[in-house]
């Protein structure tokens, strides 16, 4: 009996045991999107000090543009790596929507709304071909994206034959690209959507059954599957709200470049996983927020802008988001440590 | 005795060649715990997989309240009233208590705010799981917004069970609970089992340790080689004597619970 009571007492002393790293170690793991908010707030100030022009209205709606692709990217990213996959696609899927979309106004007067579905509707089903590879096949969701990125990335060069689609500003289509001003901020439609998937997304992933399941199965599936969730629906319904995210990227890329460009934004299937990274969102699934995912793909421009104002050689930004990257994910891994 | 909760008969299921179970009947009563034991591959887990959804049998019948019923998901199971702890424990680490609670049965505000944006009823979720964890007693859990993964194994146990005690209308399966806990921890979860049968569920324990079998099972049922070996109770046989019927040195005659070990 007296052996009882030992443990108990162990444990309170444990628990006293309250140091500063154990703090931020618990603050952190609550909020996984706090460390890259602070990179960016200190990257913000910094690059402020360098050159004041940064602060300028004008460049800072430029920063907001330029992050606005692979933000929205970023949201799909975000649901796929949630559940412990990754979505290595998702930059061809949203280059061979965009083509979709501008083809089919500029070669068959298609009216710009119907476009815009059948666009978004092979992103989706380009997402379901993931999903189900993913779910009814098993493969690794990385295998699956890997071979999928070739695909969509051929179709997109085959289908376009070259061609690099223009289309005049402020049509339906173009219209992602028009903005609002308020003085020299220029506000794009583009950016403001961007930023409503994130709001949308923020609410559905906090405050929905579906958000709940997302994270349990990416934490862990198979105590998910025995506590009831229905695990295989939940993964394909990420990649294909995914594709549809990836969709209205690629109305957002149409407004950007007045058109489409076969060749125009490969790299962001590697930059929307950066942004997630950095972001705070565990590649292991299960941990993390959207939101971080809008403050990765915003650090990564700021360095590219600040870098540039600060008449810094552009590759150390290259360097920097790689340095950044190898950060996150070593914070990461010291989140992920818990003890009881 | 009442009805049975659960019964079951002449189960049979085989993988191939291998035998899991070969005609095994059990019966459970409400507010009673029936301890399973068995050596390994005496087919505890198969007869549980059976009774909880998680494998369809060959052959045999399934009765919950005298009615026939067949399961062929965990979901139907527990739509029945059979609530099932695995081994596994079967909890989202990086969840918070509450929401491991009312996994996969979240509840959604009422009014528009939950039938059109589908907002979940957290802090109600979270009442009641502190109230559902006070009912049974439990002190070791403090913090319903703690997540899961910063629990000690006992602490995880114990949510496990209050997820199964919460929800499960009639029985509760209980797998190898105390597998990995401490002492302490132990008896914490043999506590928690007595509470269940207090509040009039029935529940089916398989465990490997005959001392916490001996101390909290009504009646235990022995596996041998996907056989019933037999029904004893703690009051008419000994440790040792489950072991020997156990492992076949000693058979159980045919005259029921009250019969002595033979041979």
């Amino acid at each position: 009996m007296m052996r009882v009571a030992e443990p108990e007492t162990a444990e309170e002393v444990l628990g006293q045991r309250n140091t500063v790293g154990r703090r931020v170690h618990a603050v952190l793991h609550r909020m996984p999107a706090l460390s890259p908010l602070i990179v960016l707030v200190a990257a913000c100030v910094g690059f402020g000090l360098a050159n004041p022009r940064f602060y300028l209205a004008g460049n800072l709606s430029i920063v907001l543009q330029q992050a606005s692709i692979v933000g929205a990217l970023a949201v799909g990213q975000t649901l796929v790596i949630l559940t412990a996959g990754v979505d290595l696609s998702i930059g061809a899927v949203m280059v061979l929507s965009s083509l979709v979309m501008a083809k089919l106004v500029k070669d068959s007067a298609v009216p710009g709304p119907i476009a815009l579905l059948i666009g978004l509707a092979v992103a989706v089903l380009a997402g379901v071909v993931n999903g189900l590879l993913v779910t009814r096949v098993k493969l690794p969701p990385f295998i699956v994206t890997l071979g999928t990125l070739s695909i969509f990335t051929a179709a997109t060069l085959i289908y376009a034959q070259g061609q690099t689609i223009s289309l005049p500003p402020n049509t339906f289509l173009t219209w992602t690209g028009s903005a609002i001003a308020i003085g020299d901020f220029h506000l794009t439609v583009g950016v403001i959507m961007m930023l409503v998937l994130y709001a949308v997304f923020a609410y559905a992933l906090r405050q929905t059954a579906w958000g709940k399941h997302l994270y349990a199965t990416g934490d862990d599936p198979e105590a998910s599957r025995l506590a009831g969730v229905r695990t295989n629906r939940v993964l394909l319904s990420a990649y294909i709200v995914a594709g549809a995210v990836i969709g209205i990227g690629a109305w957002i890329l149409v407004g950007r470049i007045n058109g489409a460009d076969p060749n125009a934004g490969f790299n962001t299937n590697l930059e929307s996983i950066t942004a997630v990274v950095i972001g705070g969102t565990s590649l292991f699934g299960g941990r993390g927020a959207v939101v971080g995912s809008l403050i990765g793909a915003l650090i990564v421009q700021v360095f590219d802008n600040g870098l540039a104002l600060a008449g810094v050689d552009p590759n150390y930004q290259v360097l920097a988001v790689g340095v950044l990257v190898l950060l996150a994910v070593g914070a990461d891994q010291w989140i992920r440590s818990v003890k009881a | 005795m009442s009805q049975p909760v659960l019964e079951a008969q002449g189960l049979v299921k085989t993988f191939g060649p291998v035998v899991g179970l070969a005609g095994v009947d059990i019966q459970l009563f409400p507010g009673e715990v029936l301890a399973v034991i068995g050596d390994n591959g005496a087919g505890k887990s198969t007869l549980i997989k059976c009774l909880s959804g998680a494998m369809v049998p060959d052959s045999g019948t399934i009765k919950v309240d005298g009615q026939v019923v067949s399961f062929s998901s965990t979901q139907q199971a527990r739509e029945a009233g059979i609530e099932t702890v695995y081994q596994t424990l079967a909890v989202a680490p990086a969840l918070d208590i509450a929401s491991n609670l009312f996994l996969a049965r979240e509840r959604r505000r009422k009014g528009l705010l939950g039938s059109v944006l589908r907002m979940l009823d957290t802090p109600g979720m979270k009442r009641d799981s502190k109230k559902y964890i006070d009912d049974l007693g439990i002190t070791t859990l403090q913090n319903i917004s703690q997540s899961v993964e910063t629990l000690s194994g006992g602490q995880r146990q114990a949510v496990a069970v209050a997820r199964a005690a919460a929800f499960g209308g009639k029985v509760v399966i209980l797998d190898e609970p105390t597998a990995a806990l401490g002492v302490r921890e132990t008896g914490q979860v043999l506590r928690l089992i007595r509470g269940l049968r207090e509040r009039g569920l029935a529940i089916i324990l398989i465990s490997h340790n005959m001392p916490n079998v001996f101390e909290v099972a009504d009646r235990i049922l022995i596996q041998r080689l996907g056989h019933n070996a037999g029904v004893i109770t703690p009051q008419t046989h000994t440790p040792a004597e489950a072991v020997a019927i156990m492992t076949g040195a000693v058979t159980l005659a045919d005259d029921g619970d009250t019969s002595t070990a033979s041979g």
